[in-house]
C-alpha cells in the first residue's frame, strides 16, 4: 500500500469533543446541481438550488431533527454533511476542521466518525453479501483490527442492535425490513462514529417495527454518547427523537428551535401548516382541530420564488415577502430562530400542538376532549 | 339495517408457492353500507390489500386459490367471468392505489385515459367524454384542467397524479371507491389535501369508501367504521369511536401505543410490539398474535373467534374477559402513564 502513513494515522483517536461542545458547524452551505444541455458541448443552462445557504451548529450528544416536504433539500443536506456530495460553496466544520474541500483520501479519516443510516433497508444492503461481511466492511476498509478482533466486534455489534450471533452468515433477503434496518445500524456503528446521520431510517417500516427501531436508536445514543442528525417526514417521530428541530423549505432552513417549543409555539407559517396537517389518532380531537390545508405543491427549486420562498403558498404573505428575503433571526426564546416577515404570535397560531397533559387519573378516552 | 352494498363473506385467498401454501386472507367477512367509510387497518402482509384486490378480481396469479363470496347488488363477484367483472370495475366499484405513477399509463395523456374509461362504460362521443374529463379534473382540483388534460402522467407531481387517479376512479359515478393507501407516498401537506378531496367527493356523490391504510391518524380523520387485520384475519372491528376509545384486542392496543403522537406529552419510550408478524405459511396454533402478546394465557392455544364480546357490532378475537381487558389496557398502551400513578 502506498498510503501506509495514512492508514496508521487512521488508527489514532481524533481530538475528543466533550458533550455539549460544537461537533459540526455548517456555514452558508450551498449545493447546486447543474442542469446541462446541448450536443457535444454540454452547457449549464440552469441550476437546482437543492441546498441554498444553510447555517447551523450541532452539539455533541444532541439529536437534530430535519423535517420538510420531499424536495426541500433535507436529504441533499445530509449527503453534503457526510460529504457524499461535493459542496458548491460554504464551509463545513467537523470537530473544528473545515472538511468542505477535503479530497476523497482526506475524507476517509473523517468518515470513521461520521456515518449514515439510509431509508431503504432493501436497497442499502448488498444482496450478495452475508451479514457478517456487510457489517465488517467498514472495519476492514479502515483496518480496524485483526481478523479475530473484527469477528469479535461483529458479534458485539449484532448483540448491540438486537440480532443474534447465528445471523452472521445469512443474506439480507432472509431478514424482515426491521431486522435489515438493524443490520444497517450495526454497520453504521461499526467504527464507533461520533455523528450518525439517519436519513428516514424508519419510514419504510411498519408502525410496530418502527417503534422498535426508534427505541433502539434511542438506547444506542444513551449507551454510546452518539450525536444524531435525524431526517424524517413523520413529525411525530421527529419530535420523539429530537432535542432540536430544523424545518426546511426549498433548500433553506425556515425555522430551527428546541423540539418541544417548535410544536407548541411555531413561528413560521410553514411550520404551522406542516404541524396542522398531521393526522391525529384521536377522532374527537381530529374533528375539533382546525386544519390549514396548504394549497398547491412545492415550487421548483430550479427557479425558486423571489423573496421568501414560501410566499406563494403563505396565507399571511404581503408585498414585502415577495421583495425581500427574510433573515433567520431569533424569535421567542434563545435558540429559536425563524426566517419570516410576519412571524406568528401566540394568539394567531392554529397548528400548534398544546399537548394536553394526560393525568394518570383520567382514562385515556377522556383526555382528548378536555 | 339496510342491506349492505358490498358483502364479503368468509373470503379466503391462498397462494401456492414452492415452499408451501401462503394463506394471505384467511376467512374475512366484511360489510360495507351505503355512504359510509370503512377503514381497514393493518401492517404489510396482514391481507388488507389482497382482500380488496380480490373483491375487484384483480388477482390473476394462476397460483391463487379463492374461496368465499363477495356479494355486490345481489350477485357474487367471485363467480363472474373477467368480461362480466369489467362492467363492474370503474362503474360500480373502482379503486385507487398507493403509487399513482404505476397505475397511470405513462404513454397516454391523462385526459385521454379518463375519456377511455368513460367511453368503456357509456356511449358518449369523444368530445362529450373530453368535457366530462375536464370537468372531473377541475372537480379534483387540477388548475387549468383543459390544458392539463393534454399532459402526460410524468408531468404531474405526486399529489396531482393522485388527483388524476381519483378523477378517473370517480368518472363513472361508482357506488364504492376502494382507496389502497392513497396518501402513503405523499407528504403530510399533500396528504391533507387528498384526504379532504376524498371526503368532499364522498359528500357530493354519496360514494361509499373503503380506505386501506396503516396510519391510525388517517382512519381517525376519515372512517366511520374500522376493521383491524392481522395475519390474514380481522382481529377487531367496530365503529371509529369504539376502536379508539374502547379498543378490545391487544394488537389494536399495540398499534395505538407505538405511534409517536403529537397530542400527548412525549413518552420516554414508545411502546413497541415485540417480535415480528408470523409467517403466513406456518401460522401458529391458536391466536396468531399470541407470540407477541404480553397477556397470553392457556386458552390462547385455541383460535379465538371474532365475536361481539364488548357490545353489539363491536367484534374482537381475543380470549381475555372484558374485565381483564379493562385492567390491562391502559398499562399496555401507555405503560409510563400508569407507572406514575401514586
Amino acid at each position: 500500500m502506498t498510503d501506509g502513513a495514512v492508514e496508521l494515522a487512521l488508527l489514532e483517536e481524533g481530538p475528543a469533543v466533550a458533550k455539549g461542545d460544537v461537533l459540526l458547524r455548517a456555514d452558508h452551505l450551498k449545493k447546486y446541481f447543474p442542469i446541462k444541455s446541448g450536443i457535444l458541448i454540454q452547457r449549464e443552462v440552469a441550476r437546482v438550488h437543492a441546498v441554498d445557504d444553510v447555517s447551523f451548529e450541532l452539539r455533541a450528544g444532541e439529536t437534530l431533527g430535519l423535517v420538510g416536504e420531499s424536495g426541500c433539500g433535507k436529504s441533499t443536506l445530509a449527503r453534503c454533511i457526510a460529504r457524499l456530495y461535493d459542496i458548491t460553496s460554504g464551509s463545513l466544520e467537523f470537530e473544528g476542521t473545515d472538511i468542505s474541500k477535503y479530497s476523497r483520501r482526506q475524507l476517509r479519516a473523517v468518515r470513521r466518525d461520521l456515518q449514515m443510516i439510509f431509508q431503504d433497508p432493501y436497497a442499502s444492503l448488498n444482496p450478495r453479501k452475508r451479514v457478517g461481511a456487510i457489517i465488517s466492511d467498514p472495519l476492514r476498509i479502515h483496518r480496524a483490527g485483526s481478523r479475530d478482533q473484527i469477528r469479535r466486534r461483529i458479534l458485539e455489534l449484532l448483540e448491540l442492535v438486537g440480532l443474534s450471533a447465528e445471523h452472521i452468515n445469512r443474506y439480507p433477503h432472509e431478514f424482515s425490513g426491521g431486522q435489515r434496518q438493524r443490520i444497517g445500524v450495526a454497520r453504521a456503528l461499526a467504527l464507533k462514529p461520533k455523528l450518525v446521520i439517519a436519513d428516514e431510517p424508519v419510514s419504510a417500516l411498519d408502525v410496530s417495527i418502527r417503534a422498535q427501531v426508534i427505541n433502539l436508536l434511542d438506547d444506542l445514543q444513551d449507551e454510546l454518547g452518539l450525536t444524531y442528525i435525524f431526517i424524517a417526514h413523520d413529525l411525530g417521530v421527529v419530535r420523539h427523537v429530537s432535542d432540536r428541530i430544523a424545518v426546511m423549505y426549498l433548500g433553506k432552513i425556515v425555522e430551527i428551535s428546541p423540539a418541544e417549543e417548535l410544536y407548541q409555539r411555531p413561528v413560521h407559517p410553514y411550520t404551522e401548516a406542516l404541524l396542522s396537517a398531521v393526522p391525529v389518532p384521536d377522532p374527537d380531537l381530529s374533528a375539533s382541530r382546525q386544519r390549514l390545508v396548504l394549497e398547491g405543491d412545492v415550487p421548483s427549486p430550479i427557479d425558486p420564488p423571489s423573496g421568501c420562498r414560501f410566499h406563494p403558498r403563505c396565507r399571511y404573505a404581503t408585498q414585502v415577502c415577495k421583495a425581500a428575503e427574510p433573515p433567520l433571526v431569533q424569535h421567542g426564546s434563545l435558540g429559536h430562530l425563524a426566517a419570516c416577515h410576519h412571524p406568528l404570535s401566540l394568539q394567531t397560531q392554529v397548528g400548534a400542538w398544546a399537548t394536553v397533559p394526560v393525568s394518570a387519573e383520567t382514562p385515556l378516552s377522556e383526555t382528548a376532549t378536555t | 339495517m339496510a342491506d349492505p352494498l358490498l358483502d364479503i363473506r368468509n373470503l379466503k385467498v391462498a397462494f401456492r408457492t414452492d415452499d408451501g401454501l401462503v394463506r394471505a386472507v384467511d376467512g374475512v367477512s366484511l360489510s360495507l353500507y351505503e355512504g359510509e367509510t370503512l377503514g381497514i387497518v393493518g401492517e404489510s402482509g396482514s391481507g388488507k390489500s389482497v382482500t380488496m384486490m380480490s373483491v375487484m378480481r384483480l388477482i390473476t396469479d394462476p397460483n391463487a386459490q379463492f374461496d368465499g363470496e363477495v356479494i355486490y347488488k345481489g350477485t357474487n363477484l367471485m363467480g363472474m367471468s373477467q368480461d362480466q367483472i369489467r362492467s363492474i370495475r370503474g362503474a360500480g366499484i373502482s379503486m385507487i392505489f398507493q403509487d399513482p405513477m404505476t397505475s397511470l399509463n405513462p404513454v397516454y395523456k391523462v385526459g385521454w385515459q379518463i375519456e377511455e374509461q368513460i367511453r368503456e362504460h357509456e356511449h358518449v362521443s369523444r368530445p362529450a367524454a373530453r368535457d366530462r374529463a375536464v370537468e372531473l379534473l377541475t372537480a379534483v382540483g387540477i388548475p387549468n384542467a383543459r390544458e392539463r388534460a393534454d399532459a402526460y402522467p410524468h408531468q404531474f407531481s405526486g399529489g396531482m397524479r393522485q388527483r388524476v387517479m381519483i378523477a378517473m376512479a370517480v368518472s363513472c359515478n361508482p357506488d364504492v371507491l376502494i382507496a389502497d393507501e392513497p396518501t402513503t407516498a405523499l407528504d403530510v401537506t399533500i396528504q391533507a389535501q387528498i384526504l379532504s378531496l376524498i371526503k368532499k367527493l364522498k359528500q357530493d356523490f354519496g360514494t361509499a369508501v373503503v380506505l386501506i391504510t396503516h396510519d391510525m391518524g388517517v382512519v381517525a380523520d376519515m372512517a366511520d367504521r374500522i376493521a383491524v387485520m392481522y395475519a390474514g384475519r380481522i382481529i377487531e372491528q367496530g365503529t371509529q369511536r369504539e376502536l379508539f376509545y374502547d379498543p378490545q384486542h391487544p394488537y389494536t392496543w399495540g398499534l395505538l401505543g407505538s405511534i409517536a403522537r403529537l397530542d400527548r406529552p412525549r413518552p420516554r419510550r414508545l411502546t413497541a410490539i415485540p417480535g415480528l408478524p408470523p409467517s403466513l405459511m406456518q401460522l401458529p396454533v391458536g391466536c396468531a398474535f399470541g407470540e407477541r402478546c404480553a397477556h397470553r394465557f392457556e386458552r390462547c392455544r385455541e383460535t379465538p373467534l371474532l365475536l361481539d364480546r364488548a357490545g353489539p357490532g363491536h367484534l374482537d378475537a381475543c380470549h381475555l374477559s372484558a374485565q381483564q381487558k379493562q385492567d390491562v389496557r391502559d398499562r399496555t398502551i401507555h405503560p409510563e402513564l400508569v407507572e406514575e400513578r401514586p
